[in-house]
């Protein structure tokens, strides 16, 4: 194997190997779309945020707007408070509606922005004042269970 | 009876001391190898060299491997989510399998039944002909000249061939997902590129196998620098290099498996 | 033991006794636990590492069997050691390395792998290696060993040569004393890790000392016993077969 033949060869390598990372990191990665750009910090206040995480997505009209940073218990109010880092180029009303939501039947939960009609916009470092909290599947079921037997009680 | 007890505890504690001399041997040889990596890295023409032997010529291994894992992963992956009615899916299953898990740890396996014991044998055959002490005798350090250049040319093919891996196994996946099974192709790339977040996968995979590669090039160069010099100690060697970095590679994923991917 | 500027100085004794362990010390590969080696005035165990580098630039070994580099052709092993060690431009190189192969003999095998040569021709390959850098000191570890007649003699011919035109010093381990008689100046007998006799060639052959007559003419038995140690011949056969396992 000459010199040049072999250089040939490791340069073809390791070409084609970082061609594969650079596959990975763009093709099936999000790198080229997640964005690292400025953002600011507002809090939401839950009475239960379910199955809710740290990097948790921030959606409004179903578009990532921003990330979850921080979930802490408030010992006072007995109330979840997550601290969101929204994208700086996104604005929202200070009676924005904030939910807890899940993707897809049993997917993973995010939070979603609804926005109210409010002229004054949220600042960095504002409390939303209007959360709805999970939804919690067992107090569903008994709610529905209650019902039925309700609606059958009354029926005799 | 109390004999033959005591003369088991006995083995047994030497044996273990055994092993933690050898582990400490084997530390200080990793010292010295970095120590001594200038020339290495200065004659790169050396380790250019060895990155051919361990990483190009472990090319076909690694892309076949890769290419037929990714089909196994579309074909049971489909088979299992296809129960919850999920198989749109199956693109972020198949990657984030790959790019997390199976890409470093089967690549590093394999790479360390390859191109380990071919450094390992060697290494070991030229200790055995006393090529490396001739060289000494020369006034030529064969750390610096052997052993250095392979052991980073270990280090760089190994990122290398796991990216290859994962790439090719993606690639399967979708040969077998798309083309042969018939999920929707769109919504197997973007499920996938939603769900494969860079820093948190792609990159720690890739650390990973950076140091997978670090493990098995020191094993090998190390069995290979302390064999026996005849020709059962090159052959026990090469057997110690491939289940010795291939256990060391499985316990280093769980524990970095376990700082990353957890905790969240 | 001395071995004067100039002359070919023959090590021998059987097998085990310490002759390699010699020329490992002398060349710093191991250090000695007491008395010390010199070589041209510098005691070698005491050299730090700059010093040992200069040393062994300066010293030429030829290890049993050769010891080529199996992955370079003849001319790169030849070549080495002045690429190492050297600045000179390959034109240069490329004379020199001719002129060694052409010292031993082997000038058209320049372009051969390690592993295409005969024994006899790879150990003079070798040897054109350990005088690549025209060595001061040349060691030869068991050169004779496992060669053909007419190697045998091409191999002694060449270290007397080539010592007298380098005018350097050789040791030559070995326990052929046929060859090497014919062409060393003086002999050191070892036995056990101990000097047991030394003189010229010809005060060895003349020996009466029991040890060196044994060694010189080939003895089954003497100093050197024909039986391994064991219990007296009849006990052994009398007490009926060992049990094992």
């Amino acid at each position: 194997m000459s010199r040049t033949t072999l250089d040939l060869w490791v340069g073809f390598f390791v070409a084609v190997g970082l061609g594969a990372l650079l596959f990975l990191a763009l093709k099936v990665g999000n790198m080229a779309s997640s964005s690292s750009g400025e953002t600011y910090a507002i809090q939401a206040k839950f009475d239960n945020i379910g199955g809710l995480k740290v990097r948790g997505a921030v959606k409004s009209a179903g578009v990532v707007v921003g990330r979850v940073t921080d979930i802490r218990f408030d010992p006072e109010a007995y109330l979840a408070v997550v601290t969101i880092n929204v994208d700086a180029r996104y604005k929202f009303p200070r009676d924005t509606f904030a939910t807890i939501n899940t993707s897809g039947l049993l997917g993973e939960q995010y939070i979603g922005f609804e926005v109210g009609g409010d002229t004054a916009m949220l600042n960095p470092g504002d409390t939303i004042k209007k959360t709805q909290s999970a939804v919690v599947l067992e107090k569903l079921i008994s709610q529905f269970m209650f019902n039925k037997a309700a609606e059958d009680g009354g029926k005799k | 009876m109390d004999n033959g007890l005591l003369r088991a505890l006995r083995n047994l504690g030497q044996r273990v001391t055994s092993r933690i001399w050898r582990l400490g041997y084997a530390s200080r040889f990793f010292l010295a190898t970095i120590l001594h990596s200038g020339t290495a890295l200065g004659r790169i023409n050396l380790t250019i060299r060895e990155i051919y032997f361990t990483g190009v010529l472990s090319l076909i291994i690694i892309l076949v491997s890769g290419l037929f894992v990714g089909m196994v992963l579309g074909l049971q992956g489909y088979d299992t989510l296809a129960r919850y009615g999920s198989t749109e899916a199956l693109g972020v299953l198949v990657s984030l399998s790959l790019v997390r898990e199976l890409g470093p740890v089967v690549a590093a396996l394999l790479f360390a039944s390859r191109a380990g014991s071919a450094i390992t044998a060697e290494i070991g055959m030229m200790k055995a002909t006393e090529q490396l002490s001739a060289m000494e005798m020369m006034a030529v350090d064969p750390i610096a000249r052997v052993v250095a250049p392979r052991f980073w040319g270990g280090v760089i093919s190994m990122p290398l061939l796991a990216a290859l891996f994962s790439a090719m196994g993606i690639f399967g996946g979708y040969l077998v997902g798309v083309q042969l099974i018939g999920v929707d192709e769109g919504s197997f790339w973007s499920q996938m590129q939603a769900s494969v977040d860079f820093r948190q996968d792609i990159l720690n995979g890739v650390i990973k196998s950076f140091v997978f590669g670090i493990i098995v090039s020191w094993v090998a160069v190390f069995e290979g620098y302390d064999a026996e010099p005849t020709a059962e100690g090159v052959s026990g060697a090469t057997t110690r290099t491939v289940v010795t970095s291939s256990l060391a590679i499985l316990a280093a994923d769980f524990i970095l498996t376990a700082f990353m991917f957890t905790g969240t | 033991m001395t071995i004067p500027r100039g002359k070919v100085v023959a090590v021998m004794g059987s097998s085990g006794c310490g002759k390699t362990t010699t020329l490992r010390l002398i060349g710093g590969q191991l250090k000695p636990t007491s008395g010390e080696v010199r070589v041209n005035g510098q005691v070698v165990n005491q050299l730090d590492s700059r010093g040992l580098y200069d040393l062994r630039r300066r010293m030429g070994m030829l290890f049993q069997f050769g010891a080529l580099f199996t992955d370079m052709s003849v001319y790169d092993n030849i070549a080495f050691q002045m690429r190492e060690h050297t600045d000179l431009p390959e034109a240069l190189i490329h004379d020199l390395v001719l002129m060694k192969l052409h010292a031993v003999g082997l000038r058209g095998a320049h372009d051969l792998m390690p592993a295409e040569l005969s024994g006899g021709m790879a150990r003079r390959v070798a040897l054109a290696r350990a005088i690549a850098l025209d060595p001061m000191l040349i060691m030869y570890d068991e050169p004779f060993a496992g060669l053909d007649p007419i190697s045998l003699s091409i191999i002694g011919e060449l270290i007397r040569k080539l010592n007298n035109a380098l005018g350097a010093s050789s040791i030559v381990v070995t326990h052929d004393v046929q060859e090497s008689l014919k062409i060393v100046d003086y002999v050191y007998f070892v036995s056990a890790g101990k000097i047991v006799a030394e003189g010229t060639a010809e005060e060895i052959k003349r020996s009466t000392v029991p040890y060196v007559h044994q060694f010189v003419w080939g003895e089954a038995d003497g100093p050197v016993p024909f039986q391994y140690p064991s219990r007296p011949y009849g006990e052994e056969l009398m007490a009926g077969a060992p049990r094992y396992g």
